[in-house]
């Protein structure tokens, strides 16, 4: 199952380095919406606006860039892993795949946001554990929700209608470690919101793990 | 006699509620400050909630159920179990709210508690436009069983967890359930409180079964028609 996992992130790597042109929209998608904001904003923006605007944003960037995860693959190809792949290796590597490419936009976004609308962030590090804990909580649960989308009509609407409820719960905890992290909190005293963090996700994990092969017979 | 065996639980039902409704407003009630005679509202808005409660717990068993056998019905079922839910919990919002607007000042606070059942809410709805957006039957059932565990889940674990982020809610009942505590609730009021709690839920449970057969009529009629 591992070396499954491996070789289906190996084919999305790949993938996404011959067609670039989807990760650069995404993260010019990043680029407009901070640069819209620094517009909008002109400067006269306090610390909690900040946090929740960061966040809002890296909101929707992950639901664009995960949209397109199980969109992509056509009927064909689906058929085909079907005879090789367990359904878990699938959804297990899109997962790992969703997270590695958020932690990316990630740290690129918060580079861009930074540099139009300022840094407040006194704990940085704290800030970059929070966010990479964040994204890989993101990513299980968009990339089910894109699963499930895929299968309907109108799936952009769809994937932002499932996902918000689903992931208001983990947004909350994130802005709430991430405003602690701003205002200088160190690792020891935010470990429990971590470990909710950590929870969260590992929660959707499991239950990605055991519903998504419900999903994806036809 | 037939008529009895089948339904002596609505009758029972029809009259604990018909009781609930009479004692709740009548009865001596204790006079708190700021609550006053709202308190009374607590028959109602909790029995909506503990109704939906387990509407949703119901929705969830047919789901998983839909997923062991694949069949139909329970498929059916679980969607009309999460419409009648959906009217419980709207309910529950609207006597909260006006609850709220008489002891708290606003229709809205942002308190977790309120927050999670608004979350719930969005929740269920959007299960509801998933599958107003698949058209094959098998597949949507499939889907929204799905989705409606995955959501069930979430949607505990954040009624459990979001409470215990914030400092503290104003609404009542921040540990386990809502009024249900010994210490919580005055003795003059259990002897309402319980049997509301059970008659809303008969009358959840009594609902869910009138919705079921209409929608079941309806989808055989939509059958019989489609193989003209």
């Amino acid at each position: 199952m591992l070396s499954e996992i491996g070789h289906m992130i190996r084919k999305e790597i790949t993938l996404e380095w011959r067609e670039k042109s989807a990760f650069n929209g995404v993260l010019l998608y990043l680029v407009s919406t901070v640069f819209v904001c620094y517009l909008s904003f002109a400067r006269l923006i306090d610390v909690p606006t900040w946090n929740s605007l960061f966040w809002i944003i890296m909101l929707f960037a992950s639901i664009n860039a995960v949209l397109k995860s199980f969109l992509q693959e056509r009927d064909g190809r689906l058929l085909y892993y079907y005879t090789l792949l367990k359904p878990q290796s699938i959804i297990n590597a899109k997962i790992v795949y969703n997270a590695v490419l958020m932690a990316a936009l990630g740290m690129a976004g918060l580079l861009v946001f930074v540099s139009f609308m300022g840094n407040p962030v006194q704990n940085m590090p704290l800030f970059v554990l929070n966010m990479l804990l964040g994204v890989a909580g993101f990513s299980s649960v968009l990339s089910m929700v894109s699963a499930i989308a895929s299968k309907a009509r109108n799936n952009f609407t769809l994937m932002a209608v499932l996902s918000f409820p689903l992931v208001l719960p983990l947004l909350l905890v994130l802005i709430k470690v991430s405003a602690a992290a701003i205002g200088g909190a160190g690792l020891v005293e935010e470990l429990p919101n971590l470990l909710v963090i950590v929870l969260l996700a590992g929660i959707t994990l499991v239950l990605s793990n055991i519903l998504f092969p419900y999903i994806w017979k036809e | 006699m037939t008529f009895l065996r089948n339904n002596w639980w609505k009758i029972i039902g029809v009259l604990i509620l018909l009781y609930v409704i009479a004692g709740g407003l009548l009865f001596e009630a204790p006079q708190l400050p700021v609550i006053r005679e709202t308190v009374r509202n607590i028959y109602f808005h909790v029995g909506m909630w503990f109704s939906m409660m387990f509407i949703l717990f119901m929705s969830l068993f047919f789901s998983l159920r839909y997923l062991r056998y694949f069949r139909p019905d329970d498929d059916l079922k679980a969607a009309t179990a999460v419409k009648t839910g959906l009217v419980f919990g709207t309910l529950g919002l609207l006597t909260g709210m006006i609850w709220a607007q008489n002891t708290w000042g606003s229709y809205w606070v942002n308190d977790p508690k309120l927050n999670g059942a608004a979350v719930g809410m969005l929740t269920y709805l959007a299960y509801m436009v998933l599958r107003g957006s698949v058209d094959e039957h098998d597949k949507k059932a499939r889907l929204a069983a799905v989705y409606n565990i995955f959501a069930f889940v979430l949607f505990f674990v954040f009624i459990m967890i979001l409470p215990r982020l914030s400092q503290g809610s104003i609404h009542p009942g921040i540990e386990g359930n809502p009024a249900l505590s010994a210490g919580d609730l005055d003795p003059r009021m259990r002897k309402v409180f319980f049997p509301a709690i059970a008659g809303w839920m008969i009358m959840a449970w009594w609902l869910f079964r009138v919705y079921y057969r209409i929608l079941r009529l309806r989808k055989n009629i939509d059958e019989l028609n489609e193989n003209d």
